[in-house]
């Protein structure tokens, strides 16, 4: 096992690697930098100040050499500066992660905690109208696209019914758990309706598959119980290919959700993300989409030894 | 299992009932103002965003300013200068130029929002940073200009200008840095504009000396602001106003009817049609102005096109389009049709230009003249059996934009012009193919200018973007005209308002005539405002109504 670790690591650590490097060049690959950005805003800037403002921040250098002197001052602890939140790329990005775990972390919590049980008791008894239920509402939540379905949540809770706040983080000057859980109840509820129904499915067809198996009808035939059955014996095997999925989800969670993000005015990494490469601010989005990759890189890795604690034929060497 | 579905129904409603506490509407004392962008950094002279504009204006007053009627205006000096009041001198450079010396004094009730005096420390402490190449500030042209600065006493000064232009008394863009807090993050001009006190310590109250201090940053949600007590003019009604952003327009107008903000800014809020289209639906509960200004939606012509060299060809183009009825039609009249670059609202603007009404007529006399006579399936073609075929481009997803572009596609092929359309991404059709002229023959946008704005680099033979000059320059058309360039270089030094008024009108006719460039409309900004919140004057210039924040009252 310990050797198995040490060669993920290393598979880890050039995988990143590269990926810094095929980051870095693809968005140098983009037309325009952050110095036309800044002309499209101000006319006033003349041809002289553009080509100042490029030496300045070394954007008149090659995409390679600007590449490995971003690599190594990264190596030294030095992220640079995020041109588009002027911090230093840590500050700008750990606020945006914590909301994001905050807000993708519940989801996830929630969606397991009901679509788990929800695709067991549709695959117990399959085709039944209890299965055809869950069915409908785990298709119907995959399907409503999540642009729509958050703007019907606005509407509803907080025009209509004028119960929950439309967007943001906190109430002004509120910074109390409540204040925020407040905030937290629409975003979640969006991504939770759009993220449930996926969940239901696998597991409804990992435990199908699972109750197929000989050693269930053994088990049957011993005379364990439904609820041993399932949970006993089932469960444990059923779980394996729903662990891919979640491991899948664990990278996710922490790259945000941008549809969400953007229409409930919730500053996490998606929406993070997408106007750090919108605004050219090449170190913020190569250190987020670096960091996602790691997390991504984890989550496969803690999906691994799960499926050997799941299934004890599975062993690494 | 459906006990246990209950259950969970039965938690998640007692859930949301807990969570949910009525939300109240907004105190009296709490302005809400949504708007689509945050700012990216809160230096006054560092990059250049609307959003930054737009908050900043709030807590700080520029020397000068365009007020509502686009007059130049004092705001943080006591009294315009003029070559008339004695403050404005004209003198010679040290080598040999006609320059100019420009005296302002600074309000004596003028304080920093900790107390320190704002004065001529600041003064020069601000030229060092603007004129500096590694401080990061990205307009330093006027700081440039300005080659010494003599400092009478605290509050006076004296800017020695290189040139002596017309607007040599507008010096908006000097905006002050407090050299009591800054100084010290100055001391590695390189390294100013990751260290500078608007950024690593935004809400110092030291840093504002508008009506309202930022007290609170929440990076990509909302920026508060509060009363400033040391603020020299009328007390503000609120005492408090958060601007939110919400990038997503139809987030926005769904905020705004749950109450979550109480308006909507016209400079960074909905585009005119989506304006139209929540007015319709919501015009009994809220106020909405539409302020046309200088925002010049246009199309280039690229005149390196064969078929767009031909004046009469660009001519027909022009008549050939009913820009009275798109305005009608899709913008209900809020958008006048432009017939220059210069806005209506302008004093230099000129009624005695050539105008070009809807005339299918002449546009298809035009065409014949110009040899496209031959029409086969629908498209004219000359005698060579060449196709008028042209390509327009525009940012893709601004449907404002792709809108038009349609509308005017159909009233093209009505004249068998054959116009297609190829959308790019905007950054790549700002990044490239705009900057380097790489449209083959038209491309819509708009122009963001300032009244009186000289157009050096959109027309001048000298500012026409190619390889040997790195792309540098604005004239995309590649329009070369001896007399434009000769009325660019006189306008900027000619002092006499009279005789620079008959130069511009000179210059709109050539515009007119020549077209290098198929004028649309001025962009209205819609401003959607609570019936009970008053005062707010749009200005349709690049000054934000912000700027006059201490206005806006509840009626």
């Amino acid at each position: 096992m310990t050797g198995f670790l040490f060669q993920r690591l290393i598979q880890s650590a050039v995988v990143l690697a590269v990926m810094s490097f095929v980051i870095y060049w693809l968005m140098g690959l983009m037309p325009g930098d952050p110095i036309d950005l800044m002309i499209s805003a101000d006319p006033k800037i003349t041809s002289e100040d553009a080509a100042r403002l490029r030496a300045l921040y070394g954007l008149d250098k090659p995409i390679t050499e600007r590449y490995l002197n971003w690599l190594g001052a990264a190596v030294g602890g030095d992220f640079g500066f995020s041109r588009l939140y002027a911090k230093p790329v840590p500050e700008a990005l750990l606020p945006a992660l914590a909301n994001t775990v905050r807000l993708l972390g519940i989801t996830l919590c929630l969606s397991l905690l009901i679509g788990l049980p929800a695709g067991m008791a549709a695959a117990i008894r399959p085709y039944s109208k209890t299965d055809y239920t869950i069915n409908l509402l785990a298709f119907a939540g995959i399907s409503l696209p999540a642009f729509w379905l958050a703007l019907l949540l606005i509407i509803v809770f907080s025009v209509f019914l004028g119960v929950l706040p439309a967007g943001g983080v906190a109430a002004l000057g509120g910074d109390g758990f409540w204040d925020q859980a407040k905030y937290l109840v629409l975003p979640v509820a969006n991504l939770t309706i759009a993220s449930v129904g996926g969940h239901t499915r696998y597991m409804r067809a990992a435990m199908i598959e699972a109750l197929r198996q000989d050693y269930i009808r053994t088990a049957r035939a011993k005379g364990a119980g439904p609820a041993r059955v399932v949970l006993g014996h089932a469960l444990r095997n059923a779980l394996i290919p729903v662990v891919t999925i979640v491991s899948l989800d664990f990278g996710f969670l922490f790259s945000g959700a941008l549809i969400t993000e953007t229409v409930f005015a919730y500053p996490g990494m998606g929406k993070l993300i997408f106007d750090a490469i919108m605004g050219n601010d090449y170190n913020l989005a190569l250190v987020a989409l670096l960091f996602v990759t790691l997390l991504i890189l984890i989550g496969n890795l803690l999906a691994d030894l799960a499926y050997a604690w799941l299934d004890p034929r599975i062993s690494y060497r | 299992m459906p006990r246990f579905f209950t259950a969970l129904f039965a938690l998640a409603a007692l859930a949301l009932a807990v969570l949910a506490a009525p939300a109240r509407a907004a105190p009296k004392d709490t302005l809400v103002i949504g708007i689509t962008q945050f700012p990216s950094t809160f230096h006054p002279n560092i990059d250049a965003m609307l959003a930054k504009t737009y908050v900043l204006a709030m807590t700080r007053r520029p020397f000068t300013v365009y007020d509502a009627n686009w007059r130049l205006v004092c705001m943080l000096c006591v009294q315009l200068p003029s070559i008339e009041n004695g403050l404005a001198e004209p003198e010679k450079t040290p080598d040999g130029k006609q320059g100019v010396a420009v005296t302002y004094t600074i309000r004596a009730d003028a304080f920093w929002g900790d107390g320190v005096p704002v004065g001529t420390k600041d003064v020069i402490f601000t030229w060092k940073v603007g004129r500096h190449p590694k401080s990061g500030v990205g307009n330093m042209e006027l700081y440039r200009r300005i080659y010494k600065i003599d400092a009478a006493d605290a509050k006076t000064f004296t800017l020695h200008f290189d040139k002596l232009t017309f607007d040599f008394a507008d010096i908006s863009g000097f905006e002050l840095i407090p050299a009591h807090l800054d100084e010290v993050n100055f001391a590695d001009p390189v390294a100013y504009k990751n260290r500078t006190a608007f950024d690593t310590d935004t809400t110092n109250e030291g840093l504002y000396f508008g009506p309202y201090l930022i007290a609170k940053v929440e990076t990509g949600s909302h920026v508060i602001l509060e009363r400033n007590p040391r603020w020299w003019g009328k007390k503000p009604y609120f005492r408090r106003i958060v601007v939110r952003m919400i990038g997503n327009t139809a987030a926005l107008e769904a905020n705004l009817l749950s109450g979550a903000i109480d308006m909507i800014a016209g400079e960074l809020g909905l585009t005119i049609d989506q304006a139209l289209a929540f007015e319709r639906r919501h015009a009994a509960r809220f106020r909405f102005v539409y302020k046309p200004g200088l925002i010049y939606e246009h199309i280039d012509l690229n005149l390196d096109n064969p078929i767009l060299k031909d004046k009469r060809v660009r001519r027909a183009l022009i008549y050939a389009i009913d820009r009275e009825v798109i305005s009608r039609q899709l913008f209900a009249g809020r958008q006048p049709v432009a017939h220059s670059g210069v806005s209506p609202l302008d004093w230099v603007y000129s009624e005695d230009v050539p105008r070009y009404a809807h005339d299918e007529k002449a546009a298809a006399g035009l065409l014949a003249e110009a040899g496209w006579t031959v029409m086969r399936g629908g498209v004219r073609h000359n005698k060579k059996g060449q196709r008028l075929t042209l390509e327009i481009m525009t940012t893709a997803g601004n449907r404002t934009r792709e809108l038009v572009e349609q509308v005017l596609q159909s009233q093209w092929k009505r004249l068998g012009i054959d116009v297609r359309i190829r959308n790019e991404p905007a950054r790549v059709f700002f990044g490239r193919t705009v900057t380097e002229r790489k449209f083959s023959a038209m491309a819509m946008y708009a122009w963001i200018s300032a009244p009186e704005n000289v157009p050096r680099t959109t027309l001048h033979s000298a500012h026409v973007p190619h390889e040997g000059n790195n792309f540098a320059g604005q004239n995309y058309t590649g329009f070369k005209n001896a007399e434009m360039d000769e009325l660019i270089d006189r306008i900027e030094v000619e002092l006499n308002r009279g005789e620079r008024a008959k130069l511009w009108r000179r210059l709109q006719q050539i515009y007119a005539e020549e077209l290098p460039v198929i004028p649309l409309f001025f962009r209205a900004e819609p401003y959607v405002l609570p019936k009970w919140l008053n005062g707010i004057e749009p200005t349709g210039h690049q000054f934000p109504s912000t700027l006059w924040v201490e206005n806006w009252r509840v009626e």
